[in-house]
């Protein structure tokens, strides 16, 4: 019987990590339930953006100049825009640009962030001086302004916008992770890692990088949230996306401005789109914050 | 029984006699109107822009004028020369000059004047710009035999020659100003015109009061005018719908004028007009494959512009199927004879199929990707941009729209790396010499951006340029046509623009017509309360 008890602990122990997985999910949804539909908001939409070939009734740059200005009906569940293109469907292939200039913008903007800001603190002295000093100097500029001056050099596009987002973003990354970094630095195992003659790459990558995760994620899908409503303001104005590719704030502007008061439906679903969006990336990333900062966990 | 009848007489003189009454011009007001862009400098002669004219233009006066009457904007209209001759070999225009006309600074307006003007538009000195000296290549010599006549020599007789000097930029200036300063006018304003300056606040407005001593007795009605500058488009409508404008002379999209008639009704009136200018598609002929006179062809077949001009006309300011006239105008290729040019079928599937038949021909595989460059202004630049990308992916091809803000466009444009490209065409007045010229060889005009050498294009343009029989320019005009949208398709027509004027219905004496340069001297404009 004793011994059957211990294999049973000993099976607990041994649980699979998929298993751990499905628990922290689990305690994740049970106390950060706010987080936890931001989260189910954000896959639906990773699964739209991935399946947007079959669930698009129509394809999203096919014009039908007999249903202009349609509104929604039977046929076209969000009614059409000015070129009669299907509104519902080019909302579909919209999740897909903005997932890919989110993900994208976030990830390039939040790891080098992350490079820079650990590589300053590492180094110290002189060079973490400077490089704090050009990173005040671009956090001085809001976002938008920053990502407009960078789309005025660069041009409009999608790469360009990318980009463009993805820079005003290093400076904001590259000082939270500073931060944990310069705590990271005074630990025992950096010491001894330059101790043992490693070389100052190395231990910026494999020794202090790994251990300042939790800002990083943090940091990055706080900006998934900011760079899709950056993506959907660029467009907005024409700097970002052109036509006739399917974007959210692409779909808000020309036409959709100038017949707002005959067919509203042409901006209020993407509006609606990019809201729930950004409200989806800004509850998760928050509930992940907190999950993730140890000053907040037992709260 | 007498009574009655004269009873019925008094009513309907009364009746018949009202709109007539109602049509006297009344004194007094300031016309309000929002400029959509500003003007560069003060010089008419050296600018291109609306922004210059709208404003500017009711200081000065021209040697001859569009009469402000006539909605085709082509009929010549004396200004401060009063009448003209042309010589039997149609090579000599005198024109007799008004007397009594004075500058606002109080001098008096002779031949001298005009002269020293059109020598600085026709031979500038080296260092003054001059933006339409190559309209005027025909003149040989510009005299002043006495005070009040002007006479133009040509090198051979030209059937445009009257028309080109109908531009509402060759301002008459003071040849005294110009002897001490050719470039004074860039920054100062002082002409003949109905109104005079009383101030220009950059980025705001500029103000003109009547001008009392103004030659036209008895004009202009007008106490004064307001331009305010207004670059939003939805900014310049609001300030119509609200009553603080009464009208904006470029023209306004179909929405905005269905929102201004829903919103006050019968105190908006509604001009329109063909409108003298078109989106053009250039075809770099030095990038592959556009080289290739079939893939040219294949972009233009693949173009549905009759259903494009139903449908895009609701949304946008475009109409017309054109060639390289304005649609009923004088020289403009009847639509029968039209629609027989490639791109311009009434059959869309067996278009598109030859569209497709050459492209394999020249074999551009299906899903060929190239960019098409566009001029980052909304109206009507993307909704044809839009329109165009659809009709080409129809025939298998992947195109990608590049927008390049509008300072950086034309630079960018002239450095040749673009592949397919849209260009415009804004004419002041339909004359085919003008309206053609775009359309020379690159060596001729600088202004091709297809970059292409065409030496029978060439030879047609200078042909119908000589040509003194309507009939025999028009046949010199349809081959030139042909050759160059159908048989060599150096450059695509979109649709030809659309002008949509909703102003508040108290301006009365204004004409739109198919230039939004013309009629902009608001002597004859006034305002019924």
């Amino acid at each position: 019987m004793a011994a059957s008890k211990e294999t049973l602990e000993g099976l607990a122990q041994a649980e699979s990590p998929r298993a751990r997985w499905l628990q922290a999910v689990l305690d994740f949804t049970w106390q950060r339930p706010l987080g936890a539909i931001g989260a189910v908001i954000i896959v639906v939409m990773v699964l739209v953006a991935l399946t947007a070939h079959w669930l698009a009734p129509f394809e999203a740059l096919a014009t039908d100049y007999g249903a202009m200005l349609a509104a929604p009906s039977a046929q076209h569940w969000l009614g059409t825009d000015a070129y009669g293109r299907d509104v519902y469907s080019r909302m579909i292939f919209g999740s897909r640009t903005a997932l890919i200039v989110g993900l994208g913008a976030s990830f390039i903007g939040a790891t080098l962030g992350a490079l820079i800001g650990v590589a300053s603190a590492y180094f110290g002295g002189r060079i973490d001086l400077i490089v704090q000093r050009i990173m005040d100097v671009l956090i001085s500029f809001p976002l938008i302004i920053l990502a407009l001056a960078v789309v005025a050099i660069l041009g409009t596009g999608l790469e360009n916008v990318i980009l463009a987002i993805a820079i005003p973003m290093i400076p904001r990354c590259a000082r939270v992770v500073r931060s944990s970094a310069l705590a990271v630095r005074e630990m025992p195992y950096v010491d001894a890692a330059r101790a043992a003659g490693f070389r100052d790459s190395r231990i910026v990558l494999r020794h202090m990088l790994p251990n300042v995760m939790a800002p990083y994620l943090i940091m990055l899908t706080a900006f998934l949230g900011q760079a899709i409503l950056l993506e959907a303001s660029l467009s907005f104005l024409g700097l970002g996306v052109q036509e006739p590719v399917a974007a959210w704030g692409l779909m808000l502007r020309g036409a959709a401005v100038e017949f707002a008061e005959t067919a509203p439906w042409m901006a209020f679903f993407p509006g609606l789109a990019i809201s729930l969006a950004v409200f989806a990336f800004n509850l998760f990333g928050d509930s992940l914050r907190d999950a993730l900062d140890p000053r907040l966990r037992t709260q | 029984m007498k009574r009655l009848m004269g009873i019925l007489a008094v009513a309907a003189s009364a009746l018949l006699a009202f709109p007539l009454q109602a049509q006297t011009p009344r004194y007094g007001g300031d016309l309000v109107f929002p400029v959509p862009s500003e003007p560069p400098s003060y010089d008419g002669h050296r600018e291109e822009t609306f922004g210059l004219i709208h404003p500017l233009a009711p200081f000065y006066n021209t040697l001859l004028r569009v009469d402000p009457n006539d909605p085709g904007g082509t009929k010549p209209y004396p200004s401060l020369a009063e009448s003209w001759t042309v010589s039997a070999d149609g090579r000599t225009y005198n024109f007799k000059l008004r007397r009594g006309v004075k500058f606002h600074d109080g001098s008096a307006m002779t031949s001298k004047d005009v002269k020293a003007s059109y020598d600085k538009i026709i031979f500038p000195p080296a260092g003054v710009g001059s933006s339409r000296k190559g309209q005027y290549a025909v003149v040989e010599a510009v005299e002043a035999p006495d005070a009040y006549t002007v006479r133009f020599k040509l090198k051979y007789a030209s059937g445009s020659f009257i028309a080109s000097l109908l531009s509402p930029y060759n301002f008459i200036y003071s040849a005294d100003i110009l002897a001490k300063d050719m470039h004074w006018y860039e920054k100062n304003i002082m002409g003949t015109g109905p109104f005079t300056l009383v101030e220009h606040v950059k980025g705001s407005h500029v103000l003109g009061k009547k001008n009392p001593d103004y030659w036209d007795k008895g004009k202009p009605y007008l106490d004064g005018f307001r331009a305010i500058f207004i670059r939003s488009s939805s900014a310049q409508v609001a300030a119509v719908r609200g009553e603080r404008a009464h009208i904006q002379f470029r023209g306004f999209t179909p929405a905005d004028r269905d929102s201004l008639k829903a919103a006050l009704g019968d105190k908006i009136t509604v001009q329109e007009s063909a409108w003298d200018c078109i989106l053009l598609v250039a075809i770099n002929h030095e990038k592959k494959p556009f080289d290739d006179k079939r893939v040219r062809r294949a972009l233009t077949l693949a173009l549905d512009r009759h259903q494009a001009s139903t449908a895009l006309s609701r949304i946008a300011i475009v109409k017309s199927v054109a060639g390289v006239q304005v649609p009923g105008t004088p020289f403009a290729t009847p639509p029968e004879e039209l629609n027989k040019l490639a791109g311009y079928w009434t059959d869309i599937d067996k278009s598109r199929a030859e569209s497709r038949r050459l492209l394999k021909e020249a074999g551009v595989p299906e899903g060929f990707s190239f960019t098409f460059t566009n001029r980052g202004i909304p109206m009507p630049y993307e909704p044809l941009a839009v329109w165009m990308i659809d009709q080409w992916r129809q025939v298998g091809l992947n195109v990608k729209q590049e927008v390049i803000e509008p300072a950086a466009y034309y630079g960018t444009i002239r450095k040749g790396d673009a592949q397919v490209f849209m260009d415009f065409q804004c004419g002041y007045i339909v004359e085919p010499d003008l309206d053609m010229y775009k359309f020379l060889s690159a060596d001729r005009n600088p202004a091709n951006y297809g970059r292409y050498t065409d030496r029978v294009l060439d030879d047609l343009y200078d042909k119908q340029s000589r040509a003194t029989n309507v009939e025999e320019r028009k046949k010199l005009i349809r081959a030139f046509e042909k050759r160059l949208l159908d048989e060599e398709a150096h450059y695509l027509m979109t649709l030809q623009w659309h002008r949509i004027i909703p102003h508040s219905s108290k301006v009365k004496g204004w004409q739109v017509t198919p230039s939004h340069y013309l009629n902009n001297t608001l002597d004859v404009v006034w305002l019924t309360q």
